[in-house]
């Protein structure tokens, strides 16, 4: 069942995909290449926190869509650390909506390589919750 | 290395002073800098101004043409890290420790993003950095970020 919109243009130009679902949120990966290439040989902090920004929208969709809700979301701020450099292998990354309120959401979001326990960023997210316009 | 990109290192002579256009000829160029095509704008003594033009391709939101906020991020990034080499006067390698962005307001579809990267302090392994990105008038900001670079030194690989 598809319950998250496609990915947007953005996403997309990253080469990113929904690859598998971890705690009921799906897992992002997003393949090394120039277009996210930092330093020569490591991804650009840039386009790791672009993997966690769509792994937390991904997750918080899901959240929403879990309550029954259509409300949109929009976000206020976001913090990244960065753990350790990524190299040229696939990245994936999951968010895990912390808390849902009726007004904002807090998510994190990790983003790994070859193991999970060994994150090379994380992100921390605030969402406003908006009900849907009507018409 | 599978894909080509000057090592920074070695593009700014020794002894001359850190050139944030020159240098942005090439973090703007290539890998991720190139794919968002980021343009130099203008720099002073610890600041770095660059900027993004919108495009459909780096949109989140496809119903209000919001571009992805990972966007602003590489912007201010780029835009942050470089002001502490300005400040510095050379290049040293270092990584981002961390960055945080809080976004105002949308940046309107089609404006172009202008990101400008302050560094008010620097260690001999630190450089603290803040900086705003805005769509053409520095007094209307629409991103504030903050974050912290750390110096690697010859650890690049």
């Amino acid at each position: 069942m598809i319950d998250m919109p496609a990915l947007p243009p953005y996403a997309r130009a990253l080469d990113m995909r929904i690859v598998d679902e971890l705690d009921g949120a799906p897992v992002i990966a997003m393949p090394f290449a120039d277009r996210v290439q930092g330093r020569p040989g490591f991804l650009h902090g840039g386009a790791i926190s672009g993997l966690l920004e769509i792994a937390a929208i991904a997750a918080i969709h899901r959240a929403l869509r879990a309550k029954g809700s259509d409300s949109a979301i929009k976000q206020v701020n976001v913090t990244v650390d960065f753990m350790r450099g990524g190299v040229d292998h696939m990245t994936f990354a999951v968010g895990e909506v912390t808390r849902l309120g009726r007004t904002m959401a807090n998510v994190e979001a990790r983003a790994w390589q070859e193991d999970r326990d060994k994150p090379i960023a994380m992100g921390y997210m605030h969402y406003l919750i908006r009900a849907k316009r009507e018409g | 290395m599978a894909f080509g990109k000057p090592d920074l290192g070695s593009i700014t002579p020794k002894g001359a002073s850190f050139d944030p256009a020159l240098v942005n000829k090439m973090m703007g160029k290539f890998g991720h800098g190139g794919f968002l095509n980021m343009e130099y704008v203008g720099h002073g003594g610890d600041w770095v101004e660059l900027a993004i033009d919108w495009r459909e391709d780096l949109v989140a939101d496809p119903d209000t043409g919001i571009l992805a906020s990972a966007v602003i991020i590489s912007l201010m990034d780029n835009a942050t890290s470089m002001s502490i080499w300005t400040k510095l006067g050379e290049f040293r390698p270092q990584v981002t420790m961390d960055l945080r962005i809080d976004y105002l307001r949308p940046s309107p579809s089609g404006e172009r993003v202008y990101g400008r990267g302050i560094c008010y302090h620097l260690t001999n392994s630190i450089g603290f950095v803040r900086g705003f990105a805005h769509n053409g008038n520095p007094d209307e900001p629409l991103a504030h970020a903050t974050g912290t670079f750390i110096r690697i030194g010859d650890r690049v690989a």
